[in-house]
């Protein structure tokens, strides 16, 4: 099973699902994010490790994204769920992996995603004092020195 | 008594013709115990705190200094060698580690983040500049990224070399 053959099968499935810039890149909405997860680790595909997630901030949009890996097609793919600034809320997958547990709080940490179900959504890296989100674009803190230009 | 022995501050001992007997300063004797027996806190940050941890190694030897006795308790602890990044969640915890050694205390700041926060001291959220930004008080800075262990060493040297020309309190 090849990564076309588990693209095709998921479009198939759930139509809306788009190819991002390489072929083995998905662009989702987050209404199926957690059907799409559940079919891509339990079905044919068996895609039963979670590499990570990470997000990128695009200044209008913030992309969620996702790695998973399949052991048994030896198939990695990328996938990513693009949410408005003023709606920075995607479903958890901790029941799915447990792994996404501590990948969820750093993202939500950083960039200030909240992951709807999650079950201790904390901060893990910052102090607990903190509201803001530090590798978000807008982000400013007293005491940071900027880089001086050249 | 033996005197001619190369040892630390043995230039300070007077020799008394036929004496079976030296005289020195209690001063000197209670600071070549001190700067003899520099013994720091096992307490490693970052990347420098691997070169501190080879400096313990046979290889390099810190013990040849009196310093190899690294205690895993503040309370026993002679010099907190700050070996490593200084974050902003770490930087209460270091503080309270220093506030709980016994006086008297010596604190050398080991590599170039322990100093002024290094590489990280532009556009940096979570790095503080320095162990003196978190208000311990550096009596050695030892540079470099990480430094060497032979460096580490030498610092340990001039913070004897400090230690032996303190003037002892008294009440």
């Amino acid at each position: 099973m090849d990564i076309t053959t588990i693209i095709h099968s998921l479009q198939a499935k759930f139509p809306g699902i788009v190819v991002g810039a390489s072929a083995d890149q998905l662009i989702i909405t987050k209404e199926v994010v957690k059907p799409v997860f559940e079919f891509l680790k339990n079905g044919p595909a068996a895609f039963t490790s979670l590499h990570s997630i990470t997000a990128v901030d695009r200044k209008d949009t913030v992309e969620v994204v996702y790695h998973v890996h399949s052991f048994a097609h030896r198939v990695m793919l990328t996938v990513k769920v693009i949410l408005g600034n003023d709606q920075l809320e995607v479903p958890s997958l901790t029941l799915l992996w447990g792994a996404a547990d501590w990948l969820e709080r750093e993202v939500f940490d950083l960039f200030g995603v909240r992951f709807e179900g999650h079950p201790d959504l904390r901060r893990i890296l910052n102090p607990d004092s903190w509201t803001a989100h530090p590798l978000r674009k807008d982000f400013q803190m007293d005491g940071i020195v900027p880089r001086p230009v050249k | 008594m033996a005197v001619n022995e190369k040892i630390l501050g043995s230039e300070l001992i007077d020799k008394v013709p036929g004496g079976g007997f030296v005289l020195a300063k209690t001063e000197d004797l209670f600071n070549w115990a001190k700067s003899s027996s520099l013994w720091p806190l096992t307490f490693g940050l970052a990347c420098c705190a691997i070169e501190m941890m080879v400096t313990g190694g046979p290889h390099y030897d810190i013990d040849r200094f009196g310093s190899g006795v690294f205690r895993a308790s503040p309370r026993q602890c002679d010099v907190m060698i700050i070996s490593g990044t200084i974050c902003v969640k770490m930087q209460d915890s270091i503080k309270r580690l220093y506030d709980q050694m016994p006086e008297p205390k010596y604190v050398i700041a080991m590599g170039n983040c322990a100093i002024s926060g290094g590489i990280f001291y532009h556009d940096s959220y979570s790095v503080v500049k320095g162990a003196e930004a978190v208000g311990i008080p550096v009596d050695v800075f030892v540079a470099g990224c990480p430094p060497r262990p032979e460096n580490l060493l030498h610092g340990i040297i001039k913070l004897q070399e400090k230690i032996n020309s303190q003037k002892v309190k008294t009440a």
